[in-house]
């Protein structure tokens, strides 16, 4: 299956990837390879068989809602790219 | 022997009977890697002199006391620097340490402070994916060691490491171990805990250890294994003494071999080299029957589905934000700036799976590839389940190839990924797995044997490749270097 120009641009962005001209056309035609191959599984009789998102039985873990141990808000922040006092810093996000 | 050259179990006794020290030890591991790092590229980080900070801020008095460990460079280490071999985690130190990490610490094990390379993210079969470069097999620099824990492989076999940890999503310990002729193993999935592993596919990631023997793997599995409140995929179910399963007895035993694992594509000298093990087996009392998995062929598509579409949202983390690089353009919004540094700091198998992931997710794709990706799962599980009614564990090669060639897959995303084709289904399925040495080519490229079992039964897997190594000459043998 040939994912078009359009679609993968669409793809990149929800992705949040930039994509260069180059990079794209290079990718399509990989994923163009894989897809292909992956349509193998249309073969598969998957009637009535249920989905396995998880192989382990347990779900819901929970805990008490106790107050504990919790990182330093200089530790939270110590790897940040850019920080000013008590923040992460980000470009302005409302116009 | 030299120092750097011996197992864990072997410098307990040195210890123990005051021969030697950790310093020894360490001074032995960096003497050795002043001499060859520069040629298998086996660590990140490390300057000529061979010489890392070294963490022993431990608890002091543990049963691994002075033993130091290398670790992948996905698994949390504080104040270390922990980058997935990627540039968009570039200088990134962790606050803290993960989970195996701490219970190593607490058993008196010290960490070596350069961390051992693998493929960005651990996307990959070859460690060529890494931003630092590709790592060298120990056995032939001409090949790659198998990835993407292929750093920490590359370091156990030539003996610049004690033992190591690596993590496996789709083979990631046991192609590498197979490639270099040293042990690895997956364990089941909820065995050890995923806190601190920087998440590649959440639902197939473990930690597992690499080592140069059976025991030094069971004595590492006995350390870092058990139910961590931190991670809620981790198992509350009892870690039994893993040392005790090295029995060398295997009478009786039965031993499955799956039909669908001896196909066309299989290189004829692994072939020999498995058919070999099998009689080797036979004799020490096993016996060895025919099995099916069916679903086998299934494995590799299943899996760049699952495991691209959960790589796709556990990557979203990235930002620019939090921790790592930052597209420093300061006119541009911040959906741009996200972009610009993804773009940047992803290299390009990062960025095709993220783009793969974000397919099968999307709207109108979602139910014709991630859930029936998610049903065939299913079948594959159960061919599992149903093998295990009348067998104890099965037997294949771990991957259809010895190393390969640096540059010879790189340019063909598809062909890089069956390398994986004999690996993927055990974390599909989430069973044990382990990769023993069981020879080489006439070239002189180790060859592993792949033994799978039931889940939770990693002490099956040890006691069978206890036996095999303690009766086969594979594990003692050195790449000449």
């Amino acid at each position: 299956m040939q994912i078009k120009e359009d679609t993968l641009n669409y793809l990149a962005h929800l992705g949040r990837i930039e994509l260069e001209a180059q990079e794209s056309k290079i990718l399509s035609g990989q994923l163009k390879d894989i897809l292909d191959f992956i349509d193998q599984l249309k073969k598969v009789d998957i009637k009535d068989v249920s989905a396995t998102s998880h192989i382990l039985s347990i779900s819901n873990v929970l805990r008490d809602d106790l107050s504990g141990e919790s990182l330093t808000r200089e530790d939270a922040l110590k790897n940040a790219p850019v920080k000013e006092g008590n923040f992460f810093v980000v470009p302005k996000v409302i116009e | 022997m030299e120092l750097n050259a011996l197992t864990a179990h072997q410098l307990l006794k040195e210890i123990a009977a005051g021969g030697s020290g950790s310093r020894d030890i360490v001074s032995g591991l960096v003497a050795r890697n002043k001499q060859l790092n520069q040629r298998v590229k086996g660590y990140v980080r490390l300057d000529d002199s061979g010489e890392s900070l070294i963490d022993d801020r431990s608890s002091g008095s543990g049963v691994l006391k002075g033993i130091p460990i290398s670790v992948k460079d996905n698994i949390c280490t504080k104040g270390l620097n922990t980058e997935c071999c990627s540039q968009i985690l570039q200088g990134f130190k962790p606050p803290y340490d993960a989970t195996v990490i701490r219970k190593l610490k607490q058993a008196g094990v010290c960490v070596f402070g350069a961390k051992t390379n693998m493929d960005e993210f651990a996307f990959g079969s070859s460690t060529e994916n890494s931003c630092f470069g590709p790592t060298s097999n120990p056995w032939n620099l001409e090949c790659v060691p198998g990835g993407s824990s292929g750093g920490s492989a590359a370091v156990v076999a030539s003996d610049q490491a004690v033992w190591a940890l690596g993590s496996d999503t789709g083979g990631s310990i046991r192609q590498p171990a197979s490639f270099c002729g040293v042990v690895g193993m997956k364990p089941t999935y909820g065995r050890v805990s995923r806190y601190g592993l920087i998440a590649f596919a959440s639902s197939l990631d473990q930690i597992g250890p690499i080592t140069k023997d059976t025991r030094d793997c069971a004595i590492l599995m006995n350390a870092i294994s058990g139910h961590d409140p931190l991670d809620s995929t981790s198992v509350d179910i009892e870690v039994p003494d893993f040392t005790e399963s090295l029995t060398g007895d295997i009478k009786g035993l039965k031993i499955g071999i799956p039909k669908e694992y001896f196909v066309e594509g299989l290189d004829k000298e692994v072939k020999a080299v498995i058919e070999e093990a099998m009689e080797k087996l036979k004799s020490l009392g096993a016996k060895c029957l025919p099995v099916s998995l069916p679903h086998t062929e299934y494995a590799v598509p299943v899996y760049y589905i699952i495991a691209t579409a959960e790589a796709s949202s556990n990557l979203a983390r990235f930002d620019g934000v939090q921790y790592g690089l930052r597209n420093k353009d300061l006119k541009q919004g911040l959906i741009d700036m996200y972009k610009r540094t993804r773009q940047e700091g992803f290299g390009q198998e990062a960025k095709r799976r993220i783009i793969l992931g974000t397919f099968v997710l999307s709207h109108g794709y979602y139910d014709a590839y991630y859930l029936r990706a998610l049903k065939v799962r299913t079948l594959i599980k159960q061919d599992f389940d149903r093998a295990f009614r009348d067998v104890d564990c099965l037997i294949t090669p771990t991957s259809p190839t010895p190393a390969f060639r640096i540059g010879e897959r790189i340019k063909d995303p598809l062909k890089m990924y069956l390398s994986d084709i004999f690996t993927i289904s055990a974390n599909l399925s989430g069973i044990p797995a382990i990769s023993v040495p069981a020879g080489f080519t006439r070239k002189g490229l180790p060859v592993g044997l792949q033994i799978l079992s039931e889940p939770f039964t990693e002490g099956m897997l040890l006691r069978v490749a206890h036996a095999f190594e303690q009766n086969t000459p594979w594990h003692k043998e050195k790449p000449k270097l």
